[in-house]
């Protein structure tokens, strides 16, 4: 198929950027979004230009290192996938594609379609632990049996791969659904109670300082999630939080 | 020939690892505080053993090309990870770990480090779930298990298809914890791109910020390699798009020998390739082999039907199929080890009796598996007469929360619905068992440099068995790295800060530059990746599944020409000092121009057949793999020569003392 | 104000105070109610609202405080959202993944603000005038006269029922999101849940019907 692609094109943190229009042909429906942009990057390269940066690694869905805001949506238009998952067999024949980079003040553009998500890392890093030393010296994994439904909520929170598109679909780019899936992985697990005040404490300091928005409940993010992570967890966060303040 | 040490400690093999860490020695908790370690690589492997050294006492520098450590491609490890916790009581135990792995790797790997890895395995396990990570559970509340090819005990833990991730993740948290204290820290999107050495010692790294294209010196008291396999030689692999060997084989330029290159994993069961376009391939995990059966057509004619589309695998009949694992390998069946299942799809398909357009591709069927799943659920929920339609009703509900995330990526992608058709696989580049020589302590030939995980060549021999590459990398990081390190420096007390401005780090920093310089300088007539897939075709046709001498030695022949041609025309747009992702592949291709040769080498000559390694030559009547232990026993690591096929060949011997060396056989 | 630092301390206190409002907004209706039916109750209610000491000096300024601050933190939420994403998306399809009242929660807002401005102009200005600055004696019949005057007019009568249909808008997403916002979550969520959309459909519908029916009948 036949495709017109509108891609942001920015050089760096500091240039100004703009989109910029590219055709494109020969594309199949069996190739994935980015199997696309290779066949495009190709062609740059043997006309001489700069080919498009964008981040991927895995191309199995699991690294959360691909982004990209695809005609508007997180991953585009397919749900539950992420851009090395979604195909051009979702595109029709003459379609045009507009793609950006996800959009938020705490996620700046690195460069064209990348951006720097170091704010998830450091939500991370204010609390997204147990802390128990790694030496080994531990009590016996069967020691502490966990509920299995529980155990399997968690399990559903944690599968976040931590991609950004909760923040990118968000009117308000809120990292509501992100963090709070972190925080409900071990809220749902007893050995997570110890720490449970500071922990959320922390993150939701540490997601404020970091200038994403407030979750006004749209369920954007929800829809977006290439993992299907559930606003369920969004509300017990809010409920972890108010706890732990009254707790103080 | 400097003589190859292992350094196994002497004693009965259960007790070596214990009277090892009892005779080491250990850096007080003060002077940890003066000694910086490097980290390359934050998947399991670098990620545990980043958080054990920080937690130790350790400064410690972590580097990863991603943007985050949690990205590393451990991340994608689907089914499970292996202990001989012996939960289920079906007999297992540290010994039978032990034995299934060294007879998975075709008895080429080292007895004392796969004993140490199947006695820390359960550790491990604690370790985990009390960091939180969200094992799969029985209704009891306890872990459950399943169980994984080669071996007849249930011992592997799960996290649905997503163990590698939750295993990630729980070494990543325990990152997290270090970097919030400010023990580690983390460079991200950097990559390695030399080992410097001081007075024969590593002392330091020269790595490049991706971002502003910055060469930057970062020195340490030891410098940790933990990146990962070297699958993406063959360019179309499981691995992900930037799995690399650079950190590895610039260790391995400047002194670290390499080992058994040769030793790759063709996983069995990956989507098969759909067309030229296609950048990587994926993987569906050897845990659907618990419930799939696989098979292709009995008769030809009904192989070229479906080919055509004339005929759907739906319509052939039990006894039109042939489950050609069952029928070769009636004891372990659908669960032979990865090397066993990979070649008999390959032989299938060699045959005539593929099923896909290309007709590289067996059927993994479920259809069996959904009934009788349906049948016992209905049975345990008091329908004891239930019709067809609820069987099979219930039966996908059983197999959808055992695999359901895979069954939604097979459909994704090959956009059919696999709980109404069977799946169709075949075998791709999945995981490589060679990797840098290490001894016991897992140092490498360089004094001070180390590697863990896949980068190293230690615990599975010829052949992995499934669910053990986490253990692996787990154990070397959590568990054997911190200890043995610490031995290394404890003599290191005294030192100080490494200094960043000697003439050492000044040449290292000069050959970074000049080598970057040479790959912008390219002709400019072919993209990297014209490169990278000429040498994928070349290693997948002459060192794949299937190996024999001449193509080796033309294999050799090639690569050496297509290195070459690469040097003189490549084409690198872009700029130095930017973000720029040609650039960085070219500068992991170029290594992979290497390393591919000397590959093509090591399985050159190695005339035998065992585990991953088959050479046609070598087979029995039966076209099994036929090995050699009386002049083969030996682990090839290879001295580092610009002119990868004159590498120096040092030998270690195998010994086995503790388990008699059979033949392999799943029958 | 230090609870109220946090982003999701914001976002309970939105709730909260519009909990606050709808409670309020169920029991004005309640008593608008009777006037279809029964001027006489509504003019005890009404009197007895305006009178009773606890309502007029505690739940009266109560209200008002809640009506300010559900105002004030809406905007002050709205600011913050927008400096979250400075550079827009040159595409965006809101519509594939929420709806649109859940997206346009401070235009319903804004039109609902506007609309208590007008009904203080016709009856909250008047009455304290008419009772603490006129220092006018307590009528206990004048409220339902009052009421039916103000409907004669077809603009405002218009304007009252637009007003109602945003009201609705706006409830309709505000309601129910409010539970989730308080990490209400459990096997009464989804039935309060679809009560609330029930709520925030009936309530203003009433409201529009005793504007018309005054309107028409009068």
């Amino acid at each position: 198929m036949k495709l017109t692609l509108k891609i942001w094109r920015q050089e760096n943190a500091k240039a100004k950027g703009a989109m910029k229009t590219y055709q494109i042909d020969g594309i199949e429906g069996d190739m994935s979004f980015l199997e696309m942009l290779d066949v495009l990057n190709e062609e740059l390269i043997n006309k001489g230009e700069v080919p498009v940066e964008f981040d991927h690694d895995c191309r199995e869905g699991i690294c959360g290192s691909c982004s990209l805001q695809i005609n508007g949506e997180p991953h585009g238009p397919d749900r539950l996938v992420t851009t090395c998952q979604l195909h051009m067999r979702k595109f029709n024949d003459g379609d045009t594609i507009v793609i950006e980079p996800f959009r938020a003040t705490a996620f700046p553009v690195v460069t064209d379609l990348i951006v720097d998500r170091t704010a998830f890392d450091r939500i991370q890093h204010a609390g997204g632990y147990i802390s128990v030393n790694t030496s080994g010296n531990t009590i016996d994994a069967n020691s502490i049996p966990v509920n299995k439904h529980d155990a399997d909520d968690s399990f559903n929170a944690a599968t976040c791969i931590g991609c950004g598109a909760c923040v990118a679909a968000c009117k308000n780019a809120s990292a509501m659904l992100f963090t709070s899936a972190k925080v409900s992985q071990y809220a749902l697990l007893p050995q997570g109670q110890v720490e449970a005040v500071e922990r959320v404490e922390n993150m939701v300091r540490q997601m404020d300082l970091e200038g994403f928005g407030n979750c006004t409940n749209t369920g954007a993010c929800e829809i977006e999630c290439p993992k299907g992570i559930s606003l369920e967890n969004i509300a017990r966060m809010n409920r972890e939080y108010l706890s732990a303040t009254s707790k103080g | 020939m400097s003589e190859l040490k292992s350094n196994i400690p002497e004693g009965p093999l259960a007790d070596k690892w214990t009277q090892h860490k009892n005779d080491i020695n250990l850096v007080n908790p003060a002077n940890k505080r003066n000694i910086d370690v490097i980290v390359v690589g934050t998947g399991l492997a670098g990620g545990s053993a980043a958080a054990t050294l920080a937690e130790l006492g350790y400064n410690v520098k972590t580097f990863c090309y991603q943007d985050s450590p949690r990205r590393a491609h451990s991340i994608a490890a689907q089914g499970g990870i292996n202990a001989a916790k012996n939960y289920q009581g079906d007999g297992d135990s540290n010994y039978r770990l032990f034995y299934d792995t060294v007879k998975g790797g075709d008895y080429r790997s080292r007895e004392a480090n796969v004993y140490r890895l199947a006695e820390v395995s359960g550790n491990i396990i604690d370790q985990c779930v009390a960091q939180g990570v969200p094992f799969a559970r029985e209704y009891g509340g306890l872990l459950d298990n399943r169980s994984f090819g080669g071996v007849l005990v249930s011992r592997t833990f799960y996290a649905k298809g997503q163990t590698g991730q939750q295993l990630l993740l729980g070494a990543y948290s325990a990152m997290n914890r270090q970097i919030n204290r400010g023990k580690i820290k983390s460079f991200n999107r950097h990559e390695m791109l030399d080992l410097v050495l001081v007075d024969g010692k590593a002392r330091g790294i020269i790595a490049r910020d991706l971002v502003t294209g910055e060469i930057e010196r970062h020195a340490a008291h030891a410098v940790v390699l933990a990146s990962g396999g070297y699958g993406n030689v063959f360019f179309l692999s499981t691995n992900a798009m930037g799995s690399n060997v650079m950190a590895a084989w610039r260790a391995h330029r400047r002194g670290a020998y390499f080992a058994n290159p040769c030793y790759t994993q063709i996983h069995p069961t990956c989507i098969p390739v759909s067309g030229d376009h296609q950048s990587k391939l994926t993987l569906m995990s050897e845990s659907l082999r618990n419930d799939g059966r696989i098979w292709v057509p009995k008769k030809k004619e009904d192989a070229i039907a479906i080919r055509e589309g004339k005929k759907k695998p739906t319509d052939l009949s039990e006894d039109e199929r042939d489950y050609y694992l069952e029928r070769r390998y009636p004891a372990f069946g659908n669960l032979v080890p990865r090397d066993v299942a990979s070649r008999a799809a390959k032989e299938r398909c060699d045959a005539g009796f593929g099923v896909n357009k290309t007709g590289e591709a067996v059927y993994l069927d479920f259809s069996s598996a959904i009934e009788r799943y349906g049948k016992e659920k209905a049975f345990t929920s008091g329908h004891k007469n239930p019709s067809k339609e609820e069987v099979i009703k219930l039966g996908k509900e059983v197999v959808e929360a055992k695999y359901g995330n895979l069954f939604q990526m097979y459909e994704k992608i090959v956009d059919q619905n696999p709980y109404e058709t069977p799946m169709m696989i075949y075998p791709a580049v999945h995981y490589t068992m060679g990797g840098l020589w290490v001894d016991y302590n897992l140092q490498t030939t360089i004094p001070g440099c180390y590697a863990a995980g896949e980068a190293n060549f230690s615990d599975h021999g010829a052949n992995r068995l499934g669910a053990s590459a986490l253990m692996q990398g787990l154990a070397d990081g959590y568990f054997v790295l911190p200890y043995t390190i610490g031995d290394y420096l404890s003599k290191d007390i005294r030192t100080g800060k490494i200094p960043t401005d000697s003439p050492e780090f000044d040449q290292a920093e000069k050959d970074v530059r000049d080598r970057m310089q040479k790959l912008m300088n390219g002709s400019g007539q072919h993209s990297v990746d014209y490169y990278h897939k000429k040498l994928g075709k070349i290693m997948w046709n002459k060192c794949g599944m299937a190996r024999n001498a001449k193509e080796l030695q033309e294999a050799m022949d090639e690569i050496a020409e297509l290195r070459a041609d690469f040097w003189a025309n490549v084409k690198v747009p872009g700029t130095l000092d930017s973000k720029n992702a040609e650039l960085e592949k070219a500068g992991r291709v170029a290594d992979f121009l290497e390393l591919g040769e000397l590959f093509a080498k090591d399985a050159f000559t190695r005339n035998e057949s065992c585990g991953g390694h088959f050479r046609e030559e070598y087979q029995t009547p039966e076209g099994e793999a036929l090995r050699d232990d009386e002049n083969f026993s030996f682990v090839s690591a290879w001295e580092y020569n610009e002119n990868p096929r004159e590498a120096k060949l040092h030998k270690e011997q195998l010994t086995f003392e503790n388990i008699e060396v059979k033949t392999r056989s799943y029958k | 104000m230090g609870i109220i630092s946090s982003s999701i301390a914001r976002k309970v206190a939105m709730a909260l105070s519009g909990l606050f409002l709808v409670l309020f907004l169920g029991q004005h209706f309640t008593i608008n109610l009777t006037s279809t039916f029964s001027p006489e109750t509504f003019n005890e209610f009404s009197h007895f609202m305006g009178t009773n000491f606890l309502v007029q000096a505690i739940l009266q300024p109560v209200l008002i405080f809640g009506v300010i601050f559900h105002f004030v933190m809406g905007f002050i939420l709205e600011i913050r959202n927008r400096s979250a994403r400075q550079i827009s998306y040159v595409s965006y399809k809101g519509s594939a993944n929420s709806s649109w009242v859940s997206r346009n929660m401070i235009y319903s807002g804004i039109v609902i603000l506007a609309f208590l401005g007008l009904h203080f102009y016709d009856f909250w200005f008047p009455e304290i005038a008419y009772k603490y600055i006129e220092g006018n004696p307590a009528d206990a019949t004048r409220y339902y006269g009052e009421l039916v005057e103000k409907f004669h007019s077809p603009v405002r009568t218009g304007l009252y029922v637009l007003s109602f249909i945003f009201l609705a808008l706006h409830l309709y997403h505000g309601f129910a999101s409010s539970f989730q916002s308080v990490g209400f979550n459990n096997k009464y969520a989804t039935a309060l849940k679809k009560f609330a959309k029930v709520y925030a459909i009936v309530i203003p519908a009433g409201f529009i019907f005793i504007a018309l029916f005054h309107h028409f009948n009068h």
